[in-house]
């Protein structure tokens, strides 16, 4: 079958929809920031266990942080799709960590200010956090609850004029450095579903510490903490939506936080591929290179209908999960594939444990699994 | 975190609609899906002991079916590539593999080539009953030495007067007992390697055209599978298909637009599968709850969804690039790869979901088993799938 080359001539590619023409200036744009930038200083980061806060403060200049939200708070006043191409891109960076200590800002901690917050929240945290002044993170697992989140014990007891939480999170992703955490707390003795509510904790608060930084198997650039919460007083005007019905905004970012997972798997896939196919030629690992490339086409596909339909505004549970699912574990299984071709390749290492929290993080492989059943009925 | 979802409507449509089908495609796939269920799937049992009549083609002829992407002038329904589609993912409805396959044969893999490279005169003689379902065709090109790899075709074809005359076998060949024209790949120039090929059309009843065996086989029992003979075959120049010694760059061509349509059979055939597993699945109890309440059944059917619409959306979106002019060899043979292993999974697990009931005749899962492992192997194997997608990275 070694068929020669000329076969008919073909059309320029264009990009895939959703995106077009527009996105793919906007893929030049922070392509060309993130090699120059960030992907100079990846294995320094990662060997420090940490990148600089000052990388927040430069991509605020850039308005990279802050690109699908209003220009009222000083957003580029895009859409999904740009955080979408800015996922992508920041899978070119060479650390897992870094990409998911500024995706942590950008695609889970400040959503849910942007879109349940007042005026006054929104000018106080978005604002300041597209600006990258201030530095977000999510706190939602603890110690006690995962993938279940219903278990939360966080308790914020009600109290004149604000709340005064007592508790602990854990896996916080940007936890030791954040400037605020937007937390779910429980609100009522019992918690569960209908007892969750969301209170925006900071920094200098009483009684709020940062009780370790955790070490972990990858994204070592990233500072992932401990939070302890000891009668830490938070104002009323703290309080994120509605009281009780924080449950509705956890899973309200649910889908996206899932297809910003996936489109960082599918650019991890191509990043590992695009390495193993400068470095290896002749026809010994054909077929191992095939394998991860058809790992990779099919997650970008389905990855990419799911997008489509979210970015339309219908309900994609169904897709995003999917897509979640199979790009995680394709991610992992394309990275292990390459460190084998590459014969133990360091950098194509880091991705290898970078990419093993996929399958964990933002919903295990197991619970997808469970929703897609549900989903089907059973 | 079920209970989470559970806040929001879940959506149980098994499809959703695609950027690349408009509301005339979705008309199109009622009209077709109607057919397949009234007119074929009755049959299914019938047909897979006796193969289907031939009068399936004149019907879908009728029906304007076997021409869904060619030019009105030729009596096709003018309309775009999706259409093939469309049909493809419907025919799975025959419950009818071999069925499926005998037409996908006629519909995109035998008739391509002539409207493609035909001479005027050759679309009239051909293509346009082809179209009408009064010709039926097939495509020669496995021979007994010659699979996968195209290059080591060896029947001949040899210029004589004004002439070729050829002489060979093919073997393999879908339609080939009951076609009425042949596409075929020869050798006319044994020293030129892959410049050396050309395509003939052949009547498949013109002197020294032999059929010689109808093979048995592990599926596919719907449809006829000929071993074919060529001995001393006089054909007129006009009979010539397409450019001498091009021969081998019209069947890549055609090989393409086959390979994805067969991954769209493939996609549609396991969500057929897959939905009837699904229904077993929760009428049938064991241990006094039904069987897709079971955790390790419900993954499995999770599992499968995923890959399901994965091998889709690569199906889908490879087709978009080539409605666009792309000529996307490697997303092809992706999408081909991909959806085969994925349906041959997918189709096992049906099975071992459907335990016993599974292995028995009658429930349908073990005859579309066994029809579903032929995608692993036909229009090229996987492993020259992988070979052509590691070759197109150059290694």
């Amino acid at each position: 079958m070694g068929a020669p080359a000329s076969l008919p001539e073909a059309a320029s590619r264009r990009p895939l929809p959703p995106f077009g023409e527009a996105h793919e200036q906007l893929r030049a744009e922070i392509r060309s920031f993130v090699t120059e930038e960030l992907r100079p200083h990846a294995a320094e980061w990662e060997e420090a266990r940490w990148f600089p806060n000052e990388v927040f403060g430069r991509m605020g200049e850039l308005g990279l942080l802050g690109l699908k939200y209003p220009a009222e708070y000083g957003g580029r006043g895009g859409g999904y799709l740009d955080d979408a191409v800015l996922s992508e891109e920041l899978g070119r960076c060479g650390s897992g960590g870094l990409a998911a200590g500024i995706g942590a800002h950008i695609g889970i901690a400040t959503p849910p200010v942007w879109k349940f917050g007042t005026d006054d929240q929104k000018q106080r945290f978005l604002a300041s956090a597209i600006r990258g002044d201030r530095i977000a993170a999510l706190g939602i697992t603890e110690p006690g609850a995962g993938s279940d989140v219903a278990g939360i014990r966080t308790y914020a007891r009600k109290v004149d004029g604000g709340y005064v939480v007592n508790g602990s999170k854990t896996y916080i992703t940007n936890g030791v450095r954040a400037d605020f955490v937007v937390t779910a707390v429980k609100t009522t003795e019992d918690g569960g579903h209908r007892g969750l509510s969301f209170l925006i904790l900071e920094r200098e608060m009483d009684g709020f510490e940062t009780s370790k930084k955790l070490e972990k198997l990858g994204w070592h650039a990233s500072d992932t903490g401990e939070l302890a919460f000891s009668d830490v007083f938070v104002p009323e005007e703290n309080l994120l939506g509605e009281e009780n019905r924080g449950f509705y905004l956890i899973v309200a970012n649910f889908q996206w936080e899932r297809l910003l997972m996936a489109l960082g798997a599918v650019a991890s896939m191509e990043v590992v591929l695009e390495r193993v196919l400068a470095a290896k030629s002749g026809s010994r690992w054909r077929h191992a290179v095939a394998e991860m490339a058809v790992k990779h086409e099919a997650s970008r596909c389905l990855t990419y209908h799911a997008l489509r339909l979210f970015d339309a505004g219908h309900d994609a549970i169904r897709e995003v999960t999917e897509a979640k699912l199979l790009s995680q574990r394709y991610a992992f299984e394309v990275a292990e594939t390459a460190f084998r071709v590459l014969d133990g390749d360091l950098e194509i290492g880091r991705a290898m444990r970078d990419t093993r929290l996929g399958p964990i993080g933002g919903g295990t492989d197991e619970v997808m699994k469970e929703i897609l059943a549900k989903q089907l009925g059973l | 975190m079920a209970t989470a979802d559970a806040l929001l409507k879940p959506d149980h449509g098994a499809h959703r609609k695609h950027f690349i089908f408009t509301e005339e495609h979705h008309q199109l796939r009622e009209s077709i899906h109607s057919f397949v269920t009234k007119e074929l799937a009755p049959h299914a049992d019938e047909w897979e002991e006796t193969t289907f009549p031939d009068s399936v083609f004149t019907r879908m002829g009728e029906l304007g079916f076997l021409g869904l992407s060619y030019p009105e002038e030729y009596g096709g329904q003018g309309g775009d590539y999706y259409c093939n589609l469309v049909l493809a993912e419907e025919m799975v409805h025959s419950n009818c593999g071999g069925l499926a396959m005998g037409v996908a044969v006629h519909t995109d893999m035998a008739t391509p080539p002539v409207h493609l490279f035909g001479t005027e005169e050759q679309k009239q003689q051909y293509l346009v009953p082809a179209i009408r379902g009064e010709k039926i065709s097939c495509l020669g090109i496995t021979e007994p030495d010659a699979g996968s790899d195209v290059s080591g075709i060896k029947t001949r074809a040899v210029r004589d007067g004004g002439d070729w005359v050829i002489n060979g076998s093919k073997t393999y060949i879908t339609n080939g007992h009951r076609a009425d024209f042949i596409v075929l790949v020869t050798k006319t120039d044994p020293d030129a390697g892959y410049d050396g090929f050309t395509l003939f059309l052949v009547d498949m009843d013109a002197p020294g055209v032999i059929r010689e065996k109808k093979l048995e086989k592990l599926g596919m029992h719907a449809s006829d599978t000929a071993l074919l003979a060529f001995q001393d075959v006089r054909v007129p120049a006009e009979a010539q298909l397409g450019q001498e010694g091009k021969g081998f760059y019209h069947i890549m061509w055609e090989l393409q637009g086959e390979r994805l349509i067969g991954a769209a059979g493939c996609v549609a055939g396991a969500q057929k599968c897959f939905d009837k597993t699904l229904q077993y699945a929760g009428e049938r109890t064991a241990f006094g709850r039904p069987i897709g309440r079971f955790q390790a059944i419900r993954h499995k059917f999770a599992d499968m969804a995923t890959k399901i619409e994965a091998g889709r959306q690569m199906v889908y979106t490879t087709a978009w690039r080539f409605a666009n002019g792309e000529y996307p060899v490697r997303e092809i043979s992706m999408a081909k790869l991909y959806t085969a292993r994925m349906a041959c999974e997918v189709i096992d697990e049906c099975l071992q979901i459907h335990g016993g009931a599974g292995y028995m005749k009658e429930y349908g899962i073990e005859r579309a088993w066994r029809d579903m492992r032929l995608n692993r192997i036909g229009a090229g194997t996987d492993e020259v799938m992988l070979d052509v997608i590691g070759r197109s990275y150059g290694l």
